[in-house]
């Protein structure tokens, strides 16, 4: 297990290099100033740009210009915001609040993507299923920032039931509401996934020899069927890693969070390009190691995959 | 063999010849000639045909694709045609949705928003699967350095979530039209695609036929053409029916930032951006193009659902 | 020692004994979209306690449906319609799940046929005893942990202890049926059904699994009902057979009773066809010796002098050799994770002959290197080393139109019927594809040729249409066969063309091939694991082991006078082998 770690880690260095390089290709490489672009229709003062400029060290050669990002990146610098603060020190008192609310949303929709995914899938074609199947569907039709709106507004306004902005040091159960919001689509799609999984699982050979075996029902179903169909999802959650950090920004724009989300959704809104940048490459980062932590956890699942040859 | 030596009798095991009458032995191996020659792909229109799901989905897609090519048929009033005085206005005669913010027509905005909503789901899946479809065949079926080199590169843009990417990539851009939205879009949703056509090519090219091809001296391009895509093809239809509506959805989010398409190109995307303001208040303009947004992309997955269902494999066995 | 009266004994005497498992009239059917489906259609079968009875049958017999409904294990769509299954005095067919799973495990065991798929590859093998002793109630805790190794033990699995942690996937094909076997046996329930247990399985690993068995099943006294496709295994493992045909049972009694004089025309048919079977009849024909032991299986109906006299054809007129080996190598190189590379020698330095007009058979189990050896005859893989001429001219290097003039001379039939057709081309694309490939022919004079073929074949000309989804295996093999024959190939190269066949078919398809051989005079090189086969087809064998060739003769050599250890051990191993008399 150990040396399938060390492998997949080593295979998840050309890949860091790889996105963090294209980020930085796509922003600074593109033809015509990248300073002006980045700011739109909000040039700020003169100075700024000048000091900007500096910092990204515009006037050196292209790759220079990566290298010394990536110097500065493993030396804790990530660069500065719009309004001077360094973006590791907004980070580190953003990155926790949005660690909750994303741990807060994986267990929602882990938890109760796969209860209902597993009853459905052991009812397939009944009601329960049918249903199961249409409220996915909807889910994933209607835009996070939609069901936040209106979860915001039912709850928050019509009911009085939750508050409809979060403070500043977003307590957990604050966050209940934005991380179901947050959780909408994925739990969808993690119901579709076990659904499909369990149903298949469930004509597998090998559920038949241990339901010969003389096992009752239930521990078939829950230490056969439903162990192996969790092998797709834990892949799943890989993936969604990546659509739970897009929703972030939204989720926490619309509850006013101060998250990272909520920095990149402020910074978007008031046009701050290069902050938008800075914030983008670090989750991209977290992405790729949070993607190796599920590898991992595919193995653990899996043992077909660590002994591999 | 093993025998009987306990000398009892043993009803029920002595030899029993069943009657021709009632045993009646048919030819071997006969061909079934009755019923009409099926490929696959008639089968699994004959499935699809038969579901409820497949022709609401497929009407409700007919109506939005015509509604987004001739939104001049359904709306009358034009959806420019905007007055402060009916700011935020309730619904009226001939205006059944209420006013924008600006006055305008929703009714209007929203049909006239579908065209470029549309535009843009359909253009990046086109992209997406035309380049993700062909890397990925190319990369399973001549494995190598091919495929090593491609499947490094999908995994780095793989490793950047597409809005997240098309956030940044957006925001420096000199012009943004459907066409360059969608093409940043593309640009990081390809290699899904391209991930799953690379599979299904694999499995396809370890298949007897095209050994057969190959030992018929057919050459490994036409072998890949003509044999191994039609083969391999079906999953990659169904994720292009679902991403279709993804798309779409993606778009509205980079529109709700104020970051996908101008305002000056009408879409639902701008329309919900500009209706943020008065969601505490009048909600309905931000909802209701949410909610069409919301039919249509249902349609898509509806759809693709139907589609997936049909061409599964197994699904066809049990059939 | 058989009653030849049928008139059943109604009064309980203490001369009848009360049968351990009685089915009368049963009927299951399944749901699809067309409404239910009828797969056993009304049977009858009777077990003693200590007995094996097998089932033999075709697929879609309804044999393994059978099996199915006596332990409750029918899949989701199937449903028990009439009779009952009478077990201890209970009725199964009445019994819910609860009841079923009280009896499962403890009173009636399972073997299933796939070890790999029926071992759940995320949890490990010792877990996977555990819990089936565990929920029998034969131990709990440590005991249960103690009996685990037991199992395993009796399994054949000397390090058990150490090995307990490991996973299904590290074990082999062999070592994970006699789990599977050791699982179905752990309560030592009175009935154990074994369904294809070794069908998965390499033909000398099946022997010894079936001896396994029936060591084990003779200790504990087990009943066994055994469910198979082949005859000869059937008469060689159990003392009563139950003949299925389409759902129902044409016949049924003691096994030689039933080899001998079979009365039923299908069973006649089978009896006839079966390879293991025939083989016997055919070698005790050339070696001049009625059998050993006085059995004289029925052969009426049988291709046996057809294949006879088409054999002696052949061997007067064979002449040189079309295709010669020599001394051929292939070293595979496979590439691991990351930068390692690993060699497998698949093939071993190995020379043979092929003569023109004749039959070769290249026998072989698993990993013997046979298929690599048609793959690299047939241009598909490149050589490490050594050459292979054909009709004189050495094939190294061959390429462009040369090569191409060599496929239309050398064809392949692959074995498995559901992947050597394109499933999105209709047969008659299918057939006329070589001829396209090679451009050979207007439109029309294809479309004749196809005609041509199918009538070779003995497919109807309205087959054309069709594609291949619609079609059973046999007749897949001969849509095989006729794009085969398209080019007019000198020889074909048969790469274990009929072993997924069913008995009946594999005999029409078998008798097809010889026939066209004589027609067209062509070359086969036969390539197979089953040596019953081998002695109905082949003039030639060559026996193959580990990358190398262990025997190379005359198949009546082979059959009457082996000398090699291994050759032997396959010739043991065909089922039937050793049917012994009855006492």
């Amino acid at each position: 297990m150990l040396w399938y770690a060390g492998k997949r880690f080593l295979q998840m260095i050309p890949v860091f290099f790889g996105a963090t390089f294209l980020i930085y290709f796509m922003v600074f490489a593109v033809p015509g100033d990248p300073i002006a672009a980045l700011y739109g229709d909000h040039p700020p003062a003169p100075g700024v740009i000048e000091a900007i400029r500096a910092e990204y060290n515009l006037d050196k050669p292209f790759i220079v210009q990566y290298l010394l990002y990536i110097g500065g990146l493993f030396q804790g610098d990530l660069g500065t915001t719009f309004s001077g603060r360094s973006v590791t020190d907004v980070m580190a008192q953003a990155f926790p609040i949005t660690a909750r609310l994303a741990l807060l949303a994986l267990a929602i929709e882990a938890f109760f993507g796969i209860f209902v995914g597993l009853v459905a899938g052991l009812r397939k074609g009944k009601l329960f299923d049918a249903s199961a199947l249409v409220i996915s569907l909807l889910l994933i039709s209607v835009p996070t920032f939609v069901v936040g709106f209106v979860l915001q507004f039912i709850f928050g306004i019509q009911l009085g039931w939750a508050r409809t902005t979060v403070s500043g040091d977003a307590p957990w159960g604050e966050l209940i509401l934005p991380a179901i919001v947050l959780a909408s689509v994925s739990f969808a799609y993690i119901v579709r996934l076990t659904r499909a999984s369990v149903a298949d699982n469930l004509g597998a050979d090998f559920v038949r020899t241990a339901t010969a075996k003389g096992l009752s029902r239930r521990r078939v179903v829950t230490v056969h069927v439903l162990r192996n169909s969790l092998v797709p999802v834990v892949t799943y959650l890989g993936v969604d890693i990546g659509s739970l950090m897009v929703g972030a920004i939204v989720t926490e724009g619309i509850f006013n969070i101060n998250g990272v989300g909520g920095t990149v959704y402020r910074a978007i809104t008031l046009g701050e390009g290069p902050t938008v940048v800075s914030f983008v490459a670090v989750m991209v980062i977290i992405f790729v190691l949070a993607n190796l932590l599920v590898d991992l956890l595919y193995a653990a699942l899996d043992p077909r995959i660590r002994y591999a040859k | 063999m093993p025998s009987n030596n306990t000398g009892r009798h043993r009803p029920g095991q002595d030899h029993y010849i069943a009657s021709l009458a009632e045993t009646p032995v048919a030819e071997i191996d006969q061909v079934d000639e009755t019923g009409k020659a099926r490929s696959t792909w008639a089968d699994a229109w004959e499935s699809m045909r038969r579901r409820p799901m497949f022709w609401i989905s497929s009407v409700l897609i007919l109506i939005i694709v015509l509604v987004a090519a001739f939104p001049g048929l359904f709306a009358t009033y034009s959806p420019t045609e905007c007055y402060l005085k009916f700011s935020n206005g309730d619904p009226q005669a001939g205006h059944p949705l209420g006013f924008t913010r600006q006055g305008c027509d929703v009714y209007s905005r929203i049909i006239f928003g579908t065209q470029a909503s549309v535009t843009i789901g359909l253009l990046t899946t086109i992209m997406v699967t035309l380049f993700g479809g062909i890397i990925g065949a190319l990369a399973g079926f001549y494995g190598g350095l091919l495929d090593s080199f491609v499947s490094r590169i999908g995994d780095v843009f793989f490793a950047i979530p597409t809005v997240l990417g098309a956030i940044v990539v957006i925001s420096v851009i000199p012009v943004r039209d459907a066409l360059s939205v969608s093409f940043v879009l593309a640009l990081f949703a390809w290699p899904q695609i391209a991930r799953i056509m690379r599979g299904s090519v694999l499995s396809a090219r370890n298949s007897d036929y095209v050994m057969a091809s190959a030992a018929l001296g057919v050459s490994r391009f036409t072998t890949l053409v003509r044999h191994v895509i039609p083969n391999a093809i079906a999953p990659v239809i169904v994720i292009a029916t679902v991403s279709l509506g993804i798309f779409i959805v993606a778009e509205a989010t980079l529109g709700f930032l104020g970051i996908g398409l101008p305002s000056t190109i009408m879409s639902w995307g701008n329309d919900i951006n500009q209706a943020r303001v008065s969601v505490r208040t009048h909600p309905q303009t931000l909802l209701l193009p949410s909610a069409a947004l919301s039919i249509t992309v249902l349609a898509f997955l509806m759809f693709g659902d139907v589609v997936r269902d049909a061409l599964d494999p197994e699904a066809r066995a049990r059939r | 020692m058989t009653n030849p009266e049928t008139v059943s004994v109604t009064s309980s005497s203490a001369n009848e004994e009360t049968p351990l498992l009685r089915i009368r009239g049963l009927e299951v059917g399944f749901e699809t979209q067309r409404g239910v489906v009828p797969a056993v259609r009304g049977i009858d079968l009777t077990l003693y306690q200590g007995q094996t009875l097998a089932i033999v049958g075709e697929s879609g017999s309804g044999k393994s449906t059978t099996a199915q409904a006596v332990i409750g294990l029918l899949p989701g769509t199937g449903k028990v319609l009439g009779g009952s299954i009478e077990f201890e005095g209970n009725d199964l067919t009445k019994f819910s799940d609860a009841q079923f799973s009280e009896v499962r495990g403890s009173q009636i065991g399972y073997v299933p046929q796939d070890p790999m798929s029926n071992l759940n590859p995320v949890w490990s093998i010792g877990f996977q005893v555990e819990e089936a002793i565990k929920a029998n109630g034969i131990a709990q805790g440590k005991e249960a942990r103690q009996r685990t190794i037991e199992v395993l033990k009796e399994a054949g699995l000397s390090d058990a202890a150490d090995r307990l942690r490991q996973f299904p996937h590290q074990f082999s094909g062999g070592m994970r049926q006699r789990v599977l076997i050791g699982i179905g046996l752990s309560a030592r329930p009175k009935l154990l059904i074994a369904d294809e247990p070794t069908s998965a399985l390499d033909v000398t690993v099946q022997r010894q699994i079936l001896d396994h068995l029936e060591t084990l099943t003779r200790d504990y006294g087990t009943s066994v009902l055994f469910i198979t496709h082949d005859l000869g295994l059937a008469a060689e493992r159990a003392e009563q057979l139950v003949v299925m045909y389409k759902g129902k049972v044409v016949e049924s009694g003691p096994s030689r009773t039933i080899l001998e004089d079979p009365q039923h025309p299908y069973t006649q048919r089978l009896v006839a066809a079966a390879p293991s079977l025939a083989s016997r009849r055919i070698q005790s024909i050339k070696s001049h010796k009625s059998s050993d032991n006085d059995l004289h299986i029925f052969g009426q109906g049988s291709l046996d002098d057809a294949l006879i006299a088409r054999a002696a054809s052949r061997e007067s007129a064979a002449t040189t050799d079309l295709i010669k080996v020599n001394n051929i190598t292939k070293v595979y190189e496979i590439r691991k994770q990351g930068f390692r590379k690993d060699k497998l020698l698949a093939v071993n330095d190995i020379s043979f002959g092929v003569k023109k007009g004749t039959t070769t058979a290249l026998v072989g189990e698993s990993g013997s290197g046979k298929s690599t050896v048609a793959k690299l005859i047939l241009q598909l893989e490149s050589l490490t080393s050594g050459s292979i001429e054909f009709d004189g001219v050495d094939l190294a290097g061959i390429k462009g139109q040369e090569l191409l003039n060599f496929r239309r001379r050398v064809q392949p039939v692959f074995q498995d019927p559901y992947g050597s057709l394109d499933p999105q081309y209709s047969v008659g694309n299918t057939i006329a594809e070589p001829l396209l490939a090679h451009r050979v022919g207007t439109p029309k004079e294809r479309f004749t040729r196809v005609s041509e073929l199918l009538d070779q074949v003995s497919l109807p000309q309205a087959t054309r249409h069709r594609y291949p989804g619609e079609l059973s295996g046999g007749q897949r093999q001969r849509v095989a066969i006729a794009r085969a024959l398209a080019l007019k190939p000198d020889v074909l190269v048969l790469d274990e063309a009929v072993s997924a066949l069913d008995v009946l078919v594999q005999g029409q398809v078998l008798n097809l091939l010889t026939e066209l051989q004589s027609e067209l005079d062509l070359t086969y090189l036969f390539i197979t694991h089953d040596l019953a086969v081998v002695r109905l087809v082949a003039d030639n064998v060559c026996v193959m082991q580990g990358g190398r060739i262990v025997e190379a003769a005359t198949t009546d050599e082979v059959f009457e006078n082996s000398r090699n250890p291994y050759t032997q051990e396959l010739l043991e191993a065909i089922p039937g082998a050793n049917i012994k008399l009855g006492a």
